[in-house]
């Protein structure tokens, strides 16, 4: 992905940035597939990659240290995969994976001196065909070459812990929640809504959760023609119908049913969460998710349309990335530190705006936020989701 | 609270980069337009012309420059009358400008004698005539000119204008066409995730204007709405400014403000049997309903993009839920943009190569019983909203035989399982039931209104 250079209001290299360089005359030629062709050594840090049935022919088969970026194109009849191994074959430092007949795609790794190993897995089959590949000592200062196991597993038990820890109180805050919606103690439940609902905003886009998301916090407008709407925000509607036209409240026993079920889906999760490890990858997509819904349902007054307590979502949503992006940082920082740095002032930036919207012990109203005022969240929001857009591609574990 | 979707596959630890992306290539506009399917005109004229056109005072459009040796360019026009309406199996041009009324009177003489004003208006736009006989800048001194200019000296650049009649105007109580209405002829249902404007949705009529000048197309529209102040008022508009389908074969594929290929599957203009079994109304038993044999569905939805969220979506996600590859708009599964995309193919994991929640998979024939319909939308950006995020997308236009077996189901997996849709959001909703061509002498929907 190209660099953005300004929005920052620092220059951010990440290791793709290599990629602004092709602009030079030998990559512009187009291969059938699509993908930039290297020309004749104008950049010997970008090489191609022909993975036919019978041969792996990387050009050239060296390269000096740095970030390399191999354009992969697969003239085999099958799928293939192209990896490129360290000197004992047994990390991978980088791959292309999946690759359909025809197709082209590039693989960016950050390369020390020393002996690689390139291998194409014509239908993805056996140990595939394996040439070596040296990358020569350019000068260039890398990151240090040590691996980042433990880094990763710092990031990932750390992550876990704290999801763990999210359902666990979520479980807790909707048991006390429910307790007063259903004793009819109405006002209680309001105020309780946002606030069991934090420990669910920190989390929601984990993907492990996904069907869980559907089930306990579907809008209305998300519904299917004919689907039962359950979770958070039929509940929500029954405690704030004032926008809705002609509402019905719901009866003792199906606020029952409803609470029910939102107990059920709540305790589903919890277990699972107990169980589950997130690759650093799925810590980094969740990541970068949360300020993507941040932007398209919080900012926008979307999410809690009866109730109008986004703004507590949009700090549980902060929150959220805030942990996983905690997780992550060591390695983030030794791999693009610019870009640690980057994540660091704009999520203080964010944090900022939204401390000047807190009331009581919570947040103001949506409607209460002034245009002008919702203009600079919207803004923050999306300073600070284009440096966590680089998120995955600098937490990689390899 | 997310829309309902499973996010993305979870990525391995790699990146493909998008230098395909750096590559130009978009053909530039001057390639040679499909001769029009009808054969009358078209060999070589793209917008380019445009300049040609004012350099060699051109006259309304209606002769050729006559400079220099080489054969002159040969303006791009459509005939109006035919068979079925022109502006459905035309080659898409580049821009379009849409309205739709809502009619104003209850008279069903003064609307059919709209109508008929229209349809003589759109006979002479569309051959690069003015709007009216007496012509823009001639006529009695004291009066206003019938038409209002703005195209003197333009080509019609390939202009075609067709028209449909919403559901509303067949309700009880208007014009006493009830009996007339087919009964797919409705409003459509709500799909998840539809924020719809009723301001920006729905109406009586529409007139669908595209050309390869965006001036010209305004002009058709300004022309026509003037020609029905009294009988119609204008209820919305849309712009759209870069074709996002190709229907004939010649054509380039273009582009939506995703940076994707639109249009590689579509219908094309050279493909009489599926423009025979999906996009064409069919023969009915019932003479009331006759009207619309030979005729088709417009269903147009006004398709918002995020397009901020999308463009920091990698690479890998943005083709993950496509189901096509960004360069060259190939199928995940392997070839080149025209190849088949084989639904079977796993990779690694045994996942398909061409993921389950993909658009392409999702909306292909394969997967919905055999149907195909005709695209025929447009790129549009209406300025930003209040928090600094441009309002663009996609002014999504399909015809249809049927929006009830072709649209309605699409949709509705779309709306529930796209992963494309995660990055849309539906703001406007019409469907138009679009009379078949008519002859000379005739004119459009004379068969309800005569
Ligand atoms: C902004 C919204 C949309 C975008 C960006 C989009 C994009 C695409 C792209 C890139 C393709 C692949 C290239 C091609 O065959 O044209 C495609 C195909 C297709 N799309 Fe969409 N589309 C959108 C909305 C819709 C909607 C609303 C429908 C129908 C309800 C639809 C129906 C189809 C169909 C039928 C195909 C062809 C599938 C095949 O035969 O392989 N699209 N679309």
């Amino acid at each position: 992905m190209p660099v953005r250079l300004t929005g920052y209001g620092l220059l951010v290299v990440v290791p793709a940035s290599l990629l602004l360089m092709p602009l030079t005359a030998g990559c512009t030629g187009s291969s059938r597939s699509g993908a930039a062709t290297p020309g004749s050594g104008t950049d010997s840090r970008h090489l191609t990659v022909r993975a036919t049935d019978a041969a792996c022919t990387v050009t050239p088969d060296s390269a000096p240290s740095g970030s390399l970026r191999f354009t992969v194109t697969n003239a085999s009849s099958s799928v293939t995969e192209f990896l490129l191994l360290d000197q004992d074959q047994l990390r991978i430092v980088g791959k292309v994976e999946d690759l359909g007949p025809g197709l082209a795609r590039d693989l960016v790794v950050t390369a020390a001196p020393g002996a690689y190993f390139s291998v194409c897995k014509p239908g993805l089959a056996g140990v595939g065909i394996r040439a070596p590949f040296s990358v020569s000592d350019s000068g260039t200062s890398l990151a240090p070459a040590a691996s980042n196991a433990d880094l990763v597993n710092a990031a990932t038990t750390s992550y876990a812990a704290y999801v763990e820890r999210q359902t666990d109180q979520l479980m807790a805050g909707t048991a006390e929640f429910m307790a007063a919606y259903l004793a009819g103690r109405d006002d209680q439940a309001r105020a309780l809504y946002p606030k069991a609902r934090t420990h669910w905003e920190r989390i929601e886009t984990l993907e492990r959760f996904a069907d869980l998301d559907a089930r306990m916090d579907l809008p209305e407008a998300e519904l299917a023609h004919g689907e039962l709407w359950t979770g958070w925000h039929r509940l929500e509607k029954d405690l704030w119908p004032a926008r809705a036209r002609g509402y019905q409240r719901l009866s003792k026993t199906d606020r029952r049913l409803y609470a029910e079920d939102l107990a059920e889906a709540t305790e589903q999760l919890q277990t699972r969460a107990r169980t589950t490890r997130y690759t650093t990858a799925q810590i980094a997509n969740a990541t970068k998710e949360l300020m993507e819904e941040a932007a398209t349902a919080k900012v926008t007054g979307r999410a809690e349309y009866w109730s109008r307590t986004d703004l507590w979502d949009l700090q549980a949503n902060l929150d959220g990335a805030r942990a996983g992006y905690e997780a992550l940082r060591p390695l983030v920082r030794r791999q693009d530190p610019n870009l640690a740095a980057a994540i660091d002032t704009k999520m203080a930036a964010l944090q900022k705006l939204l401390d000047r919207q807190r009331k009581g012990d919570g947040f103001a109203s949506y409607d209460s936020v002034s245009e002008d005022g919702l203009r600079q969240l919207s803004d923050a929001v999306n300073g600070l989701s284009e440096p966590l857009s680089q998120l995955t591609a600098a937490s990689r574990e390899g | 609270m997310r829309r309902r979707l499973a996010p993305a596959g979870q990525p391995p630890p790699t990146t493909a980069d998008s230098a395909a992306l750096l590559k130009p290539d978009r053909e530039s506009g001057g390639t040679a337009r499909a001769v029009s399917r009808r054969g009358l005109l078209g060999a070589g004229v793209g917008a380019a012309s445009l300049g040609a056109a004012f350099a060699g005072g051109m006259g309304l459009g209606r002769s050729n420059t006559t400079s220099g040796t080489e054969a002159p360019p040969v303006p791009l026009q459509y005939p109006f009358y035919g068979e079925h309406q022109a502006g459905i199996s035309t080659p898409a041009q580049d821009r379009l400008h849409f309205a739709a009324f809502d009619v104003t009177t209850s008279s069903k003489a003064e609307l059919g004698a709209l109508l008929k004003n229209w349809t003589s208006a759109a006979a002479r736009l569309t051959q690069g005539l003015p709007a009216g006989v007496v012509g823009p800048t001639s006529g009695d001194y004291d009066a206003p000119p019938d038409d209002t200019g703005e195209a003197i000296g333009l080509p019609p650049a390939g202009l075609t204008l067709t028209f449909g009649f919403g559901p509303s105007l067949f309700e009880a109580d208007r014009f006493g066409l009830e009996s007339r209405r087919p009964a797919s002829l409705q409003q459509l249902p709500h799909f998840p995730g539809d924020l719809l404007d009723p301001r920006r949705s729905g109406g009586d009529l529409c007139v669908q204007a595209c050309s390869d000048d965006p001036q010209i197309a305004m002009h058709a529209v300004r022309n026509l709405a003037r020609i029905g102040f009294g009988t119609v008022s204008l209820r919305w508009t849309q712009f759209g400014f870069g074709r996002t389908s190709s229907t004939a074969s010649g054509q380039v594929t273009p582009r939506n403000l995703f940076g994707l290929k639109d249009g590689t599957a579509n219908i094309k203009s050279d493909e009489p049997t599926y423009l025979n079994d999906h996009v064409w109304v069919k023969r009915t038993p019932d003479p009331a309903k006759a009207w619309l044999v030979g005729g088709s569905y417009l269903v147009a939805r006004r398709i918002n993009m995020n397009i901020e969220t999308w463009d920091r979506q990698s690479l890998r996600e943005q083709e993950r839920v496509t189901g096509r590859s960004k360069a060259e708009g190939a199928p995940m599964s392997g070839g080149t943009e025209f190849s088949e995309p084989d639904f079977n193919l796993t990779g690694r994991s045994g996942e398909p190569l061409i993921a389950d929640d993909s658009h392409v998979r999702l909306a292909h024939p394969d997967q919905n019983s055999g149907i195909r319909m005709l695209r025929r939308g447009y790129n549009f950006v209406d300025g930003n909203d209040p928090l600094g995020r441009l309002d663009a997308g996609l002014f999504f236009i399909t015809f249809v035989t049927d929006p009830v077996t072709h649209f309605i189901p699409m949709q509705a997996r779309l709306s529930q399982h796209d992963g494309l849709h995660k990055y849309l959001q539906h703001t406007a909703s019409a469907v138009f039931a679009v009379p078949p061509g008519v002859a000379e002498g005739e004119f459009v929907g004379q068969a309800l209104f005569a």
